[in-house]
């Protein structure tokens, strides 16, 4: 890697200060911190660290997201061919689904980064890590036929709005991922919902119904899917959060890393189940009829408690409040869920609107220990 | 009876290069250096000038809140320059040693008789007041305090560990003495921390409560055991004293003369065969364990956790029982982000896929500074009940009452050195805390 070095060396001085680019160094150290970990030594402070940094932090996840990318393109091209009526290998599947997918990361990635890359050279302070994670978790849990523009729309205004204006990674209140899907639900409505978006449209397909399982529910419609169905994820749905499987392979590395919180998952899944067994005794409609273990494995939940509930950066910080903020995150995907039809985004609303109380649930948990503290404190003196 | 501590958040670093129990004395040093930084909380004043020709024992500076406190010379000789920095702020003190020291006279005194103003009297004059510091604040003490305990810890948890029980072998009846002498100084009662797995001569200590601490590092940090039994409120301050200088104590009311003399371990990778050496405090180490270092090594004055790099300007630091040689750490490393497949360490991650692999830690930073992003790490290495997070963003800010909710006269930075460590950020809490009992200082004096 002696070329590689000699390469970054080479061009060094122009990002340096007083070069011809030094406004760009930024976008310099981005490049070369990606390729070489620095031979930067310690200034202050403990002389030995650990070799974890955000990169390898945040590469893992992406790296948990790859079997629910790989089995999301596969799933577009099995949903396209059942529909159409054609004969088909899985390989010809994954190929169309690729195709269909491809273009939606790069957009995601070249739109992010780029506005990424702006505010660090702007800042003039490094491009953080961050958007590794959100630019593969946005196209995942779009709709498929989504138009490349409100992709793009949307990807600007979860970046700009939902973490740049609070001082990038690390200071934004809510999942800019999730911000970017609440920002398209919202100003684009019938490009996020329906029946027609979660399958690209065969050309001359008479019955097409590509409703997705809630939706179904919602409508009252008999549902053709098995469990087996919903726990692999071969049903319509937004691209990454169909096959709960592959999620929990991506979990699994999560939780074997100790990069995502466990007790976020566990938390997550118990506030769903009970909410939904909840309902299951309560019975009024086929929504809260539906199964309460079968609740676990639809809408996205999975993945949203997975991936998106754990971001330590909006979630709780304290253990205590992490174990209320994922039960509540649960249980009220599945309350939006059933309450709202029309809501099948529980999942969404949940952690979007729980990432802004997980401030307050810290808050009162921190309280706790201060009261403890300060009556400690002023007993003895007085 | 003893009192057991056991923690269960923390973390054992395991580095090559532990100090073989075998004792050197070092030669002399060409050059001896105090650095008014060692005594931390103190504004120094000065007494010695250019020139002047010091005893061990006689006054360098004192402090200007308080000018019974007295820094004295560790070694007789000439002052050579005194070195200022920025706003003529007073770097060091360099002496140019004597052949052979020659010791101040103080009349000695007999413990068990004198009373507590005798023998404060007897410490400040001869510099070993200095050697207590104080909690909170973690700054040197003040005379005027009423420590309602004072806290010995016996036992070095931190990386390439220092042996006391070996430092302190022949010494028992000094370190009694000292006891003795301490006990004076305070109503309240002292603790001594010891490691629960082996046994120590420090158990056979009289008229004090022995703690057995169990658990992985910092279990031999006071402020765990503060915590849990003499837990600080608005009023009370507690005394802390490493056991190398209540052994001093216990010498020079003895022996009637200050020597500062101490034994220090030698550990570390970079050093060809680590072990103990008899040492005079301020050394210049660059000739004195020339022989001792491999090439390319970055020299710390203490362990790799606290320390202080010292490589450019190599002094052993007044206060320190440690000097530890790793590897700089200066090249770059070809993706060596990659989970899994980049360099891995002891971590609260679990990225090492190959755990059994011996790995040589060295002083690379190993990523680049970040906002805070992950939490659970710190919370992983951090025994006391306090949010550390927390308190560290209250910290950033400078915000004094809530550092005061938070918890932050319960912490010293070396309660943190293990959050620089694990730190995916890269953030250096050690400094952040330092910085916020600063403010605090200076907004409640």
């Amino acid at each position: 890697m002696k070329f590689l070095e000699n390469f970054f060396n080479k061009y060094k001085p122009l990002f340096d200060e007083g070069g011809k680019y030094e406004k760009l160094r930024p976008a310099y150290m981005a490049m070369y911190t990606f390729a070489f970990v620095p031979g930067e030594t310690v200034k202050k402070g403990a002389q030995i660290r650990d070799a974890v940094d955000l990169k390898r932090v945040m590469f893992t996840v992406v790296l948990a997201l790859i079997p629910a990318t790989i089995f999301g393109m596969w799933n577009v091209g099995y949903q396209y061919f059942t529909q159409a009526g054609v004969a088909f290998t899985n390989w010809e599947a994954f190929v169309f689904g690729f195709w269909k997918v491809i273009p939606l990361i790069i957009v995601s990635y070249v739109v992010g980064l780029g506005i990424e890359f702006y505010f660090a050279i702007v800042r003039g302070h490094e491009v953080n890590e961050g958007y590794l994670v959100s630019g593969l978790l946005i196209p995942l849990i779009m709709p498929v036929s989504i138009p490349l523009w409100i992709l793009a729309l949307s990807v600007a205004f979860a970046v700009i709005i939902g973490k740049e204006v609070f001082g990038g990674t690390g200071m934004n209140i809510v999942n800019p991922a999730l911000l970017a899907r609440a920002f398209a639900f919202f100003a684009y409505p019938t490009f996020m919902s329906g029946n027609e978006v979660w399958i690209p449209k065969p050309e001359n397909a008479d019955a097409y119904s590509g409703e997705t399982l809630l939706g179904a529910l919602g409508q009252g419609n008999h549902i053709a899917y098995t469990w087996k169905d919903m726990l692999f994820g071969n049903i319509p749905g937004s691209i990454g959060e169909t096959s709960v499987l592959m999620i929990l392979i991506g979990a699994a590395l999560l939780l074997f890393t100790k990069v995502a919180s466990w007790r976020i998952m566990v938390s997550g899944f118990l506030g769903a189940a009970l909410m939904a067994f909840i309902f299951n005794l309560w019975g009024a409609n086929p929504l809260m009829n539906f199964p309460w273990w079968q609740h676990l494995l639809v809408g996205g939940l999975a993945f949203g408690v997975v991936f998106m509930a754990t971001d330590p950066v909006t979630a709780a910080q304290t253990r205590r409040g992490k174990w209320i903020y994922g039960f509540l995150i649960g249980m009220f995907a599945i309350m939006i869920r059933v309450f709202n039809p029309a809501y099948p985004e529980g999942v969404m609303l949940a952690i979007l609107l729980m990432n802004v109380v997980a401030p307050t649930i810290d808050h009162y948990v921190v309280q706790g220990n201060i009261k403890k503290r300060m009556k400690r404190f002023n007993k003895q003196a007085a | 009876m003893y009192k057991t501590v056991k923690i269960s958040k923390g973390l054992n670093i395991n580095l090559k290069g532990d100090a073989d129990r075998l004792l050197q004395k070092a030669s002399r040093s060409k050059m001896y250096a105090v650095k008014p930084n060692d005594f931390y909380g103190i504004t120094p004043k000065l007494v010695a000038r250019v020139g002047d020709r010091v005893k061990v024992g006689d006054v360098l500076f004192f402090s200007k809140k308080d000018d019974r406190i007295k820094i004295t010379s560790p070694v007789s000789g000439q002052i050579e320059e005194i070195v200022r920095g920025e706003k003529r702020k007073i770097l060091k003190i360099l002496i140019k040693p004597d052949t052979e020291d020659t010791y101040k006279e103080f009349d000695s005194l007999d413990v068990a008789q004198a009373d507590k103003t005798q023998i404060l009297d007897q410490l400040l004059e001869s510099g070993l007041f200095t050697y207590i510091k104080q909690r909170p604040y973690d700054i040197i003490a003040s005379p005027d305090d009423k420590p309602k305990a004072i806290f010995i810890s016996a036992y070095d948890s931190a990386p390439l560990s220092y042996d006391y029980d070996f430092a302190l072998r022949n010494r028992q009846k000094d370190f009694q003495t000292g006891i003795d002498a301490l006990k004076k100084l305070t109503e309240g009662k002292i603790y001594i921390i010891t490691n629960g797995n082996t046994v120590s001569d420090f158990e056979k200590t009289e008229g004090v409560e022995i703690i057995k601490a169990f658990g992985p590092h910092p279990v031999g940090n006071v402020s765990i055991h503060i915590e849990k039994f003499e837990p600080l409120d608005k009023n009370s301050i507690v005394w802390v004293v490493n056991p190398v200088s209540v052994a001093l104590m216990g010498s020079f009311f003895s022996a009637g003369k200050y020597n500062p003399e101490k034994h220090v371990a030698l550990a570390g990778s970079k050093v060809k065969k680590p072990h103990y050496i008899s040492i005079i405090p301020g050394a210049d180490l660059s000739d004195i364990i020339k022989n001792d270092i491999e090439e390319d090594a970055r020299l710390i004055s203490g362990n790799v956790l606290t320390g202080q790099n010292v490589t450019k300007e190599p002094f052993l630091n007044y206060f320190d029982h440690q000097i530890t040689a790793i590897p700089s750490g200066n090249k770059p490393r070809f993706m060596g982000w990659l989970p899994f497949f980049g360099e891995n360490r002891k971590s609260f991650y679990r990225f090492n896929l190959s755990p059994w692999r011996k790995v040589k830690y060295d002083g690379n930073l190993y990523g680049e500074e970040r906002a805070f992003v992950m939490n659970e790490e710190f919370e992983s290495v951090m025994p006391l009940s306090i949010y550390p997070t927390h308190l560290l963003k209250a910290a950033i800010l400078g915000d004094v009452e809530k550092m005061e909710q938070l918890g932050i006269f319960e912490v010293a930075p070396e309660d943190f050195a293990l959050l620089d460590y694990i730190s995916s950020s890269k953030i250096d809490t050690q400094d952040l805390i330092r910085k916020g009992l600063d403010e605090m200082k200076i907004q409640l004096g």
